[in-house]
């Protein structure tokens, strides 16, 4: 056996890199600017798909319009980069039309939260069985930085020139409120513990919703006294407590160092789906089984 | 009647909405989003209570924007799908309709017009929607539409209008009237193996060469969520991998593709109802409830002996160009009478080398005959 057999043999070399069959390699490289946080987040996925057990052949992802929505185009599985703030409704469909399938949503906060968000909400509220993941860059990146909902109070974007004048959402507060039974919130730092989390969303009956904070460098960080990807990271490194147990209210995010980033696996309950609910009641109606 | 049978079959007593229910249950629907708005809303209350009785699922949206996309994402999933509303919920679906005819995505819109602008006169008729349906959607594309004028059309159409989809994959529609939907009449619903049913060419081997999308052929066979082709299917434009492209020559590739497989079979999708035309010197074209009134006029003006027929539209789109082409070398004018201010008047207008006078009647109410009589009146 020569010396680069053993090492094969003993799995200290790979033929290929071992998320080739899980990506669009002939899509590569991505569109995606230096220093951005979407490479952790499309890793941090097919890793959780691969760990998950479920067969690839299974996991379906949608996604609307933005950076963040271009991940599934990505991925080499069946993938519906649907329109600006409608993946969810687009999913809720799959779901309910074919519940074996594994279904997830990966959406920038701009599409979930601003354009999307009455679908969010009725989707929390349905409880449909889905996985959403949600990369917040506190602006709309794709389309130069301007603000959304999620922009911090008095933040520059290139639409709040003078500061921005709205209030911006809570995301684990509103979602915890709108009733999803799973609840987390990572940086892109934390690729460990996200990888976890979509692992934990893929066993979760029910919506598990997973929020990632992520670096926009050229846009948001660059007015906003992050002077490159690093420095951004680097706040996420130093000011980052994570509180299972937080008080939901209080974990609004100012982006202003040294105000702290509470992570965490903020919400894990027990909740019927809506697939199982509707079965269910229609069974227990119509008085036979399917 | 028993709704507890899967399907039926006889002689029913039926509304138009509830018609076009049962119709869409014998297609093989098995999805219906959607958000309630009058007149459509016996659809969605019928499909709620029938669905479940033959495994299918009713989902109740937030809105319209929702329902078209759930619909869209159900038929991926390979469910027949469809969803009905009316005007103001048509507009909010405008923008998922595109996204429904880029990726190709088999599905079923009914639209009971009602009065309009806006708001309008929810409970009363309009049609005001038949240009929207045909360019509402951003970017080109093409459309199969079905106007039924009775409450036996709303049956036959809406199976129609998803064998339609199926085959050609692609959103289609039923543009309904409220007077059609809530007219209540009889209809015949012949036993399942009496009527024809498309269902999609769905892939179920992954040849060599294969791409998902296409564009020599007309009808391609569609791969379905979880059948293991991992295809990516985009509202992007789009390649035949379905990988997003910006090349002008994938651009005019995929139009040509999503234009042509409907413009190529125009003789085989369109459809029209002649009556008395034979001999006509002048000829109504009318479509849903006003084709109804057109005929009464035609009967009228025969006892008359004057030589009157009616063509009337059961596709408007696509539009029977040929015919009309045809019948305006031969006729001295046609009349065109729309509860909308002259919409399909246009078309018949671009085709037509006679004169064609549009008769206009405000939403809200039925044409009265007498008002397309004297338009006839004013041409003697």
């Amino acid at each position: 056996m020569t010396q680069l057999e053993t090492l094969r043999e003993h799995e200290v070399i790979f033929p290929s890199n071992p998320k080739d069959e899980l990506l669009r390699a002939d899509r590569l490289p991505h569109i995606w600017c230096p220093g951005c946080g979407l490479g952790i987040v499309t890793g941090c996925f097919v890793e959780a798909m691969r760990a998950s057990g479920i067969p690839q052949d299974k996991h379906i992802v949608v996604s609307g319009i933005g950076c963040t929505a271009r991940i599934p185009g990505y991925l080499n599985l069946d993938t519906y980069h649907t329109t600006h703030g409608r993946a969810i409704p687009f999913a809720t469909g799959i779901k309910v039309a074919n519940p074996e399938l594994e279904v997830s949503v990966i959406a920038g906060d701009g599409d979930l939260f601003n354009i999307g968000g009455n679908h969010l909400i009725h989707a929390l509220r349905r409880n449909v069985d889905l996985n959403i993941f949600c990369v917040n860059n506190f602006n709309y990146g794709m389309t130069g930085g301007q603000f959304g909902a999620t922009t911090p109070p008095g933040a520059k974007t290139s639409t709040t020139p003078y500061g921005n004048f709205e209030a911006s959402f809570n995301i684990p507060y509103i979602v915890a409120a709108a009733g999803a039974p799973y609840v987390a919130r990572w940086t892109a730092l934390h690729s460990r513990q996200l990888l976890q989390s979509m692992l934990r969303a893929f066993q979760v009956q029910g919506l598990a919703f997973v929020e990632i904070v992520s670096p926009c460098p050229p846009t948001f960080g660059n007015l906003n006294n992050f002077n490159d990807a690093l420095a951004m990271m680097q706040y996420f490194q130093n000011c980052s407590r994570v509180d299972d147990h937080a008080d939901l209210s209080k974990v609004g995010l100012s982006m202003k160092p040294p105000d702290p980033i509470v992570v965490g696996n903020f919400v894990d309950v027990k909740k019927t789906p809506y697939n199982e609910v509707e079965r269910n009641m229609i069974q227990s109606a119509l008085g036979r089984s399917k | 009647m028993s709704l507890k049978a899967q399907t039926l079959a006889g002689e029913y007593f039926m509304s138009g909405n509830l018609a076009c229910a049962e119709g869409a249950i014998a297609a093989g629907c098995r999805f219906y989003g959607g958000y309630p708005i009058t007149p459509s809303s016996e659809i969605a209350e019928h499909m709620s209570r029938r669905l479940p009785q033959v495994g299918g699922h009713y989902l109740q949206m937030e809105d319209e924007i929702g329902s078209i996309a759930a619909v869209i994402g159900a038929s991926n999933a390979g469910a027949k799908s469809m969803t009905a509303t009316s005007g103001p919920g048509f507009s909010l679906m405008m923008e998922n309709i595109g996204l429904g005819v880029i990726t190709e995505t088999p599905c079923v819109l009914v639209n009971v017009q009602r009065a309009g602008p806006s708001t309008g006169i929810p409970t009363l008729i309009g049609q005001g929607d038949m240009m929207q349906v045909k360019w509402g959607s951003h970017g080109d594309y093409e459309v199969i539409a079905y106007a039924p004028n009775s409450v036996q059309e709303m049956f036959d159409l809406t199976i129609k209008a998803f064998n339609m989809a199926e085959k050609y994959r692609t959103p289609t529609f039923v543009m309904s009237d409220q007077v059609v939907a809530h007219m209540t009449s009889k209809l015949v619903i012949p036993t399942p193996d009496k009527i024809p049913i498309v269902n999609r060419n769905r892939l179920t081997k992954l040849n060599s060469g294969f791409t998902p999308f296409p564009y020599d052929n007309d009808f391609p066979p569609m791969a379905v969520a979880g059948d293991g082709f991992h295809i990516n299917v985009d509202s992007l434009t789009h390649d035949e991998r379905g990988y997003p492209s910006l090349d002008n020559s994938v651009s005019e590739r995929m139009l040509d593709h999503i234009t042509g497989k409907i413009l190529n079979h125009v003789d085989e999708i369109v459809e029209t109802e002649e009556y008395q035309t034979d001999d006509a010197d002048v000829i109504i074209i009318a479509y849903g409830s006003t084709s109804r009134s057109a005929l009464r006029v035609v009967k009228e003006a025969r006892q008359k002996e004057r030589r009157v027929g009616l063509l009337r539209l059961i596709t408007p789109w696509p539009f029977p160009a040929k015919r009309i082409e045809v019948l305006g070398e031969r006729v001295r004018a046609m009349v065109v009478p729309e509860i909308n201010y002259g919409q399909m008047e246009h078309v018949v207008r671009e085709f037509a080398s006679c004169p064609v006078i549009g008769v206009h009647h405000p939403a809200g109410a039925l044409i009265p005959p007498q008002k397309i009589g004297s338009a006839l009146e004013k041409l003697q």
